[in-house]
């Protein structure tokens, strides 16, 4: 049931997502039924945890790592959840009626419902990583819903500095829950739950404390990181209705609540929560009252009255957490309610600005009953719900007994905050719907859609149900709410509009009293043009601070990065290979180095001639391959060559073999390229400097270094016994389970197979980047012309051949002969292919070397006989070999599974034929085949569009322009 | 043999380390692949090197390590011979646009020299 809550949003944001992008209608009903539905999900769920039960539901996804999706819902989760569906669907009615027709509203309909999807997996989560997860995700979505008008350069800003704040601080948190998980040992939230008094014995409870509440504070706005949501009101205002008032910045306090039995308590708590509460409480409730935006004056109200669920959180007390609870439920209906008649008010005359709204209730009565009653429960009036939770927590300011002058300070906070809620209050309700009616709006005011006012309507009716009859409308959701957070048992309080004369009535007067009277003065002073701004507070200005030091690190970093980086790949790779061997070294540190004392084998003479040869192959490779790329390409094969013989000498047959038919085709590719590679450049040999010397010096320091070790590894590594290997079980189940003798092509293409179809996939990948690469090739102007051996004939050659040098194809020119050995050698070249495919699960072969053969053997035409000669006769399609190749790879596999084996598992075919006689068939043959299939036309598609670049040239003389113009067209 | 074996590899690890680190794409391309042989002799090697003991299975002889080379390291550079492949071509075809967009075969793609 939690998860079609949780999905439910999810899949809403999908589906809205894909319809029509400004169907109002259709996209507003359709994520209000989503809304809805979960809704009435949730609230069906209320007996389930009306007594202090709790819901569990666990899907599990990695059982052998234990990561499982743990969804748990208690009473608090329950309220919240509510507090979400409901309050969600009515901003979604709201929304439809806001949102201009020219907005793009699919975006912002997909955003809402994965906002509802993640908030609601912050408040179900069962597991603190979880919800770390959830969390972050609705700072990413919020982020994306305050710049949902993204051209607006204060949007942009906004959803920045939101997502920076909350952002970092859901880093904060997420090190702060590993550190809780490590004190508990688990991170399941039970577990953690039921560990209180470790946790707060221990002595990281102090590093755990401080990182959550940078977390939650961060998120609900608390001083010092309130600044962000002022700015945040860029946003539409269903955004903020819905985030800024009921959900994301409640994600705080709900964390507080939820870690409450396991982390207050302490003089820490205290000190840290409360005074970060206490601060947030005073200072928005007095910013506010200077603000001249109706949002804005909303925003630092809102500030303020997470400042003061903070704050009664952070007393230790469990009627404190109480009045908390119940705060946060009437905070969010006459907040939500106020924001959506602020939005209202825009969306009649156009601007928010309180200085030029008056006397609205002219034109738009009903907007200004439920703003004004709305705006009285947020001003603590009584028989409205502010009034009932803020006398709860005047009273616990009250009676909280602690010592000296806190016990004065609490209760006097308490009511200059109220004093200036006051204030604000009338600010917002009574100033723009009273007094002459303003003449100079943008657009002349009337009343609102009747739709857009039934969601203020519901709010404001529960902020009155509330108000009048509390025990009646929300004893019980209160008390299962209440429960969890307190830890289980509910402390003595009553719901009642009426206590008698009680200190709180006291401090609610005089708060009232006082607050109008300064509303009063101030009003003449705002009139007379003084106190447009807060007054004494213009040193704390949390945006500029913010931005000072966004400013420092983004400096502090480049010049980091120009310190220690470097663009250079030279440099990089220097790096990289000093580092790895520096790695090595310090992992050999106090190992001796000595030789094992497994038997060796008898040197060989013939085997030293050989790596003689191969060693001044590489070196000479090493000199050669600056000014002499010819040589060096035929000095690399021939260490290549020599590689392969090691191979075969030391028993590996399959790999030789596979070594060979590589190294013909990598050579060739280096040939084809080499067409492209500039000319030596005379000049530079003539000014080589000292410093070209040290590096060079450097260089080849590492290069024998790099070397030496490697070498003393590998001979470390030879000389002891061989360490334990699984590889018996391949030798031993290599006939039995895989049907052949040759155990290396037995691993590959069954043992193995998975690794083998992610082989073949890259490889595909890489023809395919290396064709694509190629079609936008523009080859450097010097290169584009005939070599200039082409160019010219002798006039003194005497030759038999028809046309030498112009021919239109070689085949019939100058490599007329080898030309026709090459047709001559193509089928047998398919023949060996065939042989070796074949054999391949015995003997050694397979696909990899059949497809590679089959491929020299085509790649030999186009050499000798030219591009055109060969696509005028046959059409190879290599896309379709690669994309029939993978398709067989994974069907093979997929076979298996249709039969209810795992993945890839081959079986083998017993049969007799007429004439040939006994077969066996192995299902990894198909599986080979896909391999041969995806090689050829792997290395055909590289090859050959390698090889089309000098026709293209040809064909396109015009193509020779100088580069700048060139990059133009390109 | 054995010191011979490591012999070589060191030698092509080094040449190979020498030329990745040179200036010119060329020359890195050829480094690269000198050094991918020495990674995949270094591979082969960590599985015992046998003479005349394929890993192809032969009636009567008992499956175990004595009678046959290891296959796993084999497998594994037999993979590792065709990425190698695919690699070098892929980087092949990134140097020739660089060489085209930049109008030079230098590594960063400006003219300073070492």
């Amino acid at each position: 049931m939690i998860l079609l809550v949780l999905l439910l949003p999810l899949f809403g944001a999908a589906l809205t997502a894909l319809l029509p992008t400004r169907a109002r209608t259709m996209l507003a009903g359709c994520a209000g039924l989503v809304a809805s539905v979960a809704a009435g999900c949730v609230l069906s769920l209320f007996p389930r945890v009306r007594d202090g039960g709790t819901i569990r539901e666990t899907i599990s996804w990695v059982p052998s790592l234990g990561l499982e999706l743990v969804l748990r819902m208690d009473g608090l989760g329950w309220m919240f959840a509510a507090v979400i569906t409901v309050v969600g669907a009515l901003v979604c009615l709201y929304a439809r009626y806001y949102m201009s027709p020219e907005d793009p509203v699919a975006r912002f309909f997909a955003f809402f419902l994965a906002f509802m999807g993640a908030m609601l997996g912050v408040v179900c989560s069962g597991n603190l990583v979880q919800l770390v997860v959830f969390w972050e995700l609705t700072s990413i979505v919020s982020f994306l819903l305050i710049g949902y008008w993204h051209h607006q350069k204060d949007a942009q800003r906004g959803a920045l500095m939101a997502l920076t704040v909350t952002g970092a601080g859901g880093l904060a948190l997420l090190a702060g829950v590993v550190v809780l998980g490590q004190i508990v040992g688990s991170y399941d939230l039970d577990t953690v739950l039921g560990a209180g008094e470790r946790i707060r014995a221990h002595r990281l409870y102090p590093v755990a404390l401080v990182l959550i509440l940078v977390g939650a504070l961060s998120k609900s706005a608390q001083f010092p990181f309130h600044f962000w949501l002022p700015r945040a009101m860029a946003a539409p205002t269903p955004v903020s209705a819905y985030l800024h008032s009921a959900t994301m910045v409640k994600a705080g306090v709900f964390l507080l609540a939820r870690l409450w039995p396991v982390l207050s308590g302490t003089d820490l708590w205290f000190w840290l929560v409360s005074g970060s509460g206490g601060t947030t409480l005073l200072l928005g409730a007095y910013v506010a009252m200077f603000q001249h935006d109706l949002k804005r004056v909303l925003a630092y109200s809102t500030i303020s009255h997470l400042g003061l669920i903070t704050l009664l959180f952070g007393l230790n007390s469990q009627l404190a957490a109480v009045a908390a609870v119940f705060h946060i439920m009437n905070h969010a209906t006459f907040k939500a309610s106020l924001f959506m008649a602020a939005g209202v008010v825009d969306h009649e005359t156009g601007t928010r600005d309180i200085r030029r709204l008056n006397g609205l209730m002219r034109f738009m009565p009903l907007t200004a009953m439920l703003a004004l009653v709305a705006s009285a429960a947020m001003a603590g009036v009584p028989l409205l719900n502010g009034f009932l939770s803020k006398e709860m927590f005047f009273a616990e300011t009250m009676f909280l007994s602690s010592n000296g002058w806190l016990n004065l300070a609490l209760p006097l906070l308490a009511t200059l905050a109220s004093t200036f809620a006051v204030v604000y209050s009338l600010r917002f309700g009574y100033d723009i719907f009273f007094g002459p009616p303003s003449t100079d709006l943008p657009r002349a005011p009337e009343e609102a859609p009747r739709w857009m006012l039934v969601p203020i309507g519901l709010l404001v009716l529960g902020c009155v149900i509330v108000g009048v009859a509390p025990e009646r409308a929300i004893g019980a959701p209160l008390a299962a709410a209440a429960r969890p957070v307190v830890g289980g048992l509910l402390p003595e309080y009553s719901l009642a509009v009426w206590h008698g004369f009680t200190p709180p009535l006291v401090m609610s007067f005089v708060a009232i009293s006082a607050g109008v009277l300064s509303y009063l003065w101030l009003r003449k002073r705002q009139e007379r043009g003084l106190f447009q701004d807060a007054p004494l507070l213009g040193w704390l200005n949390g945006r500029r601070l913010f931005e000072r030091v966004l400013i420092w690190v983004t400096l502090g970093a480049r010049r980091l990065l120009r310190l220690v980086g470097t663009r250079r790949l030279q440099t990089q790779l220097f790096t990289i290979v000093g580092l790895s061997v520096l790695a090595a070294l310090l992992a050999a540190r106090g190992v001796a180095l000595v030789w094992g004392e497994r038997e060796r084998l008898p040197a060989s003479p013939a085997f030293a001639l050989l790596w003689v040869i191969g060693a001044v192959c590489a070196v000479g490779a090493a000199l050669m391959a600056k000014f002499h790329r010819l040589v060096a390409i035929t000095l690399v094969g021939g260490a290549g060559l020599v590689t392969c013989v090691t191979f075969l000498w030391f028993s590996a047959p399959d790999l030789a073999l596979t070594q060979i038919v590589v190294e013909v085709i990598t050579t060739t590719l280096f040939l084809l390229g080499l067409r492209w590679l500039p000319m030596r450049i005379q000049e530079i040999r003539d000014r080589v400097t000292l410093r070209d010397r040290a590096r060079r010096a450097r260089d080849l320091l590492l290069a024998v270094g790099a070397g030496g070790g490697l070498a003393a590894l590998s001979y470390a590594l030879l000389t002891r016994p061989a360490p334990y290997s699984i590889s018996p079980f391949f030798l031993s189940r290599a006939l039995p389970g895989g049907g052949g003798a040759n155990v290396v092509n037995i691993m590959l293409v069954d043992f193995r197979a998975f690794d083998t179809i992610g082989e073949i996939t890259v490889l595909c990948a890489v023809a395919l980047t290396v064709y694509a690469l190629l079609r936008r090739f523009r080859p450097p102007a010097e290169s584009v012309g005939l070599p200039k051996q082409q160019r010219v004939l002798p006039p003194d050659v005497v030759t038999d051949l028809a046309k030498p040098r112009t021919a239109d194809d070689a085949a019939r020119g100058y490599l007329m002969v080898p030309a026709v050995l090459t047709r001559l050698i193509l089928p047998v070249s398919l023949v060996v292919a065939v042989h070796f495919f074949l054999r391949g699960h015995n003997q050694p072969g397979g696909g990899f070397v059949a497809g590679l053969v089959v491929a020299i053997g085509m790649l030999m035409q186009y050499i000798a006989s030219g591009a055109a000669w060969v696509e005028g006769r046959t059409r190879i399609r290599p896309v379709r070999w690669l994309a029939f190749g993978l398709l067989c790879a994974a069907l093979t596999g997929l076979g298996s599974v249709a039969f209810g084996y795992p993945f890839l598992t081959s079986h083998t075919a017993h049969f007799a034929l007429p004439l040939v006689g006994e077969v066996h068939l192995p299902s990894a043959s198909f599986f080979d085949l896909g391999v041969f299939a995806v090689v050829v036309g792997a290395t055909l598609l590289i090859l050959t569009a390698l090889a089309h670049q000098s026709i293209r040239v040809h064909h396109h003389p015009g193509r020779t322009a100088p580069p700048s113009q060139r990059r133009r067209t390109g | 043999m054995e010191a011979l074996l490591a012999l070589v590899i060191g030698v092509l690890c080094g040449a190979g380390v020498w030329l990745v680190l040179r200036p010119r794409t060329f020359q890195v391309i050829m480094g690269l692949t000198l050094l991918s042989y020495a990674v995949n002799l270094f591979i082969f090697s960590t599985g015992s090197i046998l003479i005349d003991r394929p890993p192809i299975l032969r009636p009567g002889a008992p499956e175990d390590l004595e009678h046959y080379t290891d296959p796993l390291p084999q497998s594994l550079v037999l993979t590792a011979i065709v990425i190698g492949f695919a690699t070098t071509a892929l980087f092949l075809v990134v140097l020739l646009a660089a060489r085209g967009l930049s109008g030079t075969d230098h590594v960063d793609g400006s003219r300073e020299e070492s």
